[in-house]
């Protein structure tokens, strides 16, 4: 199979090797087109978000207004920090121009004259190698105004990066632009969608890092090539990030749809000591859990784990052996949740480090049945009624791993165990003041 | 006492504010920037990225508490990032986690007295492929188990 994303040549990421390669010759086909005939392409090629919610990117780019005033932007998401998600920096590292042939195709298409690549704080290493790509990309006329000339066309665009400072949600969209425009990261209401009111109140697109890297290849050899590799309701090759307990953990780009298994047994080489897999999350923490005795036959794209009642997420392969402490690791990803919350919403704010206390009283051995229900119910409060999905993203976690898993946890809890105060919810919280003084 | 940021930084954040059509978005990487040059994010740093942005004290001061990057006191010389989340945590992070704890008997963004270390329990930082993982400064170390990052503690130890 053909890699699109991570291709096996030598010294790929270096302007010279990329050109050699035939780089930069999609964004001269595509400045050839009209930017309608780009996105009905890209539409028609199936390629679907790899950020997390797997929407169509050509459908994306066509909410984008066409006759505006406006200035409009571009924002590639490169924060990455989903657990379990570590594809975006290989495409930093390996292959950083076709990002920015990517980036600059889509802002041809969406009419944008900047672009921005957020990228999370901590990526010291890829900020700087990227920053590089950008140089020698610039240098040789390939960004920016020098552009006219390279490619014959009146279109120019600029590419920058932002550097992020450590905060998970800021790869939520709207709170990446805030983030981007100087702000706290604070998620956003939506409505206004970043099309109509995103950066400085202009329309702006979001899209993965993975997802813009794909755009030059599908320009290149057609919309139909690309929509013919793996499965047809969401197409391309994914980049898969193994891991946990197997032999051979990283990421393997692979066709969509390429069996969970297959994945796991044949490229990242087995789970250690031939242990049976008690749990994988299939695309990243906030991704519902597949039971380990359920994995056969599943399929790694959209629509089949849609069936299976779990989702691709990033992409992210979590695959745990017989002997985890499952309590222990769903107190470890709501931990997460509950530090990454920005705060604004009550349900995800107080929700998550409720949650985070139940666990851990789980995991020191006084939990008992009832909180297990009390565990589904806050998380069911937190679904649905927050500004931004990092409330689903710490709720799906806990409702359906303790659902699929209950016999486990039902073994964990003490039946015995009754708490000293009857509302729980409160009794957990931290008081600094007597009681009595707020109840005179 | 005031801070002022150096010739050559200032032309770093003026290299910075060109990438947007407003001044706001610098304050990250000049507030990045302050923090390299003071070692941490003082009340003055705070205030002098803010005359130069004209932005609000208050403007500023809220970017600083809302991104954990940012120190509002000296961290160590070296600032050891333990990664636990769950890819690392699976491949021993808190056997990692707990011995450095205890060789540098300092806990979560604690300093030790010759402020040689500081520590952090961090997030996942995109290495689970390589778990678990320690980040010193600015540089990963990875696939590591507690041996290695004893080697690597001590060799910061000594300086090198
Ligand atoms: C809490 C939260 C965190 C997110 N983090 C990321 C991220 O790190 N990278 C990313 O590309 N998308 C992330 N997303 C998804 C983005 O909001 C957005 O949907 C995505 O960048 C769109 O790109 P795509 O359509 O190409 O997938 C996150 C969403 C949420 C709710
Ligand atoms: S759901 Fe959580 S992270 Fe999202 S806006 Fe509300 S409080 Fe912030
Ligand atoms: S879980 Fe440690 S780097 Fe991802």
């Amino acid at each position: 199979m053909e890699k699109i994303l991570l291709p096996d040549i030598n010294n790929f990421h270096q302007l010279e090797v990329y050109k050699e390669q035939g780089g930069f010759s999609a964004a001269k086909k595509a400045f050839g087109q009209t930017p309608d005939e780009i996105i009905d392409s890209v539409k028609k090629s199936g390629l679907r978000g790899r950020g997390g919610a797997a929407f169509s990117a050509g459908l994306k780019w066509s909410f984008m207004p066409k006759t505006t005033d406006l200035p409009k932007y571009l924002c590639v998401n490169g924060d990455e920090s989903e657990p379990g998600s570590f594809k975006d920096r290989q495409i930093f590292e390996f292959n950083p121009h076709q990002l920015i042939e990517g980036t600059l195709i889509t802002c041809y298409a969406i009419g944008a004259k900047v672009a921005y690549i957020y990228i999370r704080g901590e990526y010291h290493k890829w900020i700087k190698l990227m920053q590089k790509a950008l140089d020698d990309a610039y240098e040789h006329g390939y960004i920016g105004e020098k552009m006219k000339s390279t490619f014959g066309t009146d279109f120019y665009c600029d590419i920058f990066i932002h550097k992020g400072a450590g905060a998970y949600i800021c790869g939520e969209e709207s709170s990446l632009m805030n983030s981007l425009e100087g702000q706290r990261g604070y998620p956003r209401v939506k409505p206004p969608f970043p099309a109509q009111n995103g950066l400085w109140g202009n329309p702006t697109t979001i899209n993965n890092v993975e997802t813009i890297a794909n755009v030059p290849k599908i320009i290149e050899k057609g919309w139909e090539w690309f929509a013919a590799i793996g499965e047809p309701k969401h197409p391309g090759t994914i980049l898969f990030g193994v891991s946990g307990h197997v032999n051979k953990p990283g990421v393997y780009e692979l066709p969509s749809g390429t069996l969970l298994t297959e994945i796991i047994y044949k490229y990242a080489g087995g789970v250690p000591g031939g242990k049976k897999i008690l749990c994988v999350i299939p695309g990243g923490s906030s991704m519902p859990p597949l039971r380990g005795d359920k994995l056969e036959g599943v399929k790694m794209d959209a629509e089949s784990l849609k069936e299976v009642g779990s989702a691709i997420g990033t992409g992210g392969i979590m695959v745990m052996d017989e002997d985890t402490d499952l309590v222990k690791v769903l107190a470890r990803i709501t931990k997460f949740y509950h530090h990454e919350s920005c705060g604004q919403c009550t349900p995800c704010r107080e929700g998550t480090g409720w949650m985070e206390k139940v666990l851990n009283r789980i995991l020191d051995g006084n939990g008992s049945t009832s909180d297990l229900d009390l565990l589904i119910s806050i998380a069911n409060n937190i679904d649905g009624n927050t500004i931004c999905a990092l409330g689903e993203a710490a709720a799906w976690p806990v409702r359906y791993t303790i659902e699929r898993f209950r016999d486990y946890f039902e073994k964990r809890v003490n039946k015995q165990i009754t708490l000293p105060v009857k509302n729980k919810v409160h009794s957990m919280r931290k008081t600094s003041f007597p009681i009595a003084d707020i109840t005179k | 006492m005031a801070f002022q940021f150096t010739e050559e930084n200032l032309e770093r954040i003026n290299q910075e504010l060109k990438k947007y059509p407003v001044k706001k978005p610098g304050v990250m990487a000049a507030l990045y920037i302050g923090q390299e040059q003071n070692g941490y994010i003082s009340y003055e740093v705070i205030e002098e990225v803010a005359r130069i942005l004209d932005l609000t004290n208050e403007e500023v001061y809220g970017v600083v508490t809302f991104y954990t990057m940012y120190h509002q006191k000296p961290m160590g010389k070296n600032h050891i990032q333990v990664c636990t989340n769950v890819s690392c945590m699976l491949r021993g992070a808190y056997e990692i986690w707990d011995h450095v704890k205890e060789k540098l008997e300092i806990d979560h963004l604690e300093v030790t007295e010759d402020s040689k270390f500081s520590l952090e329990e961090v997030e996942c930082m995109g290495s689970c492929g390589t778990a678990p993982m320690i980040a010193v400064n600015e540089d990963y170390y990875e696939n590591l188990n507690t041996e290695k990052v004893v080697g690597i503690l001590e060799s910061l130890r000594n300086g090198n």
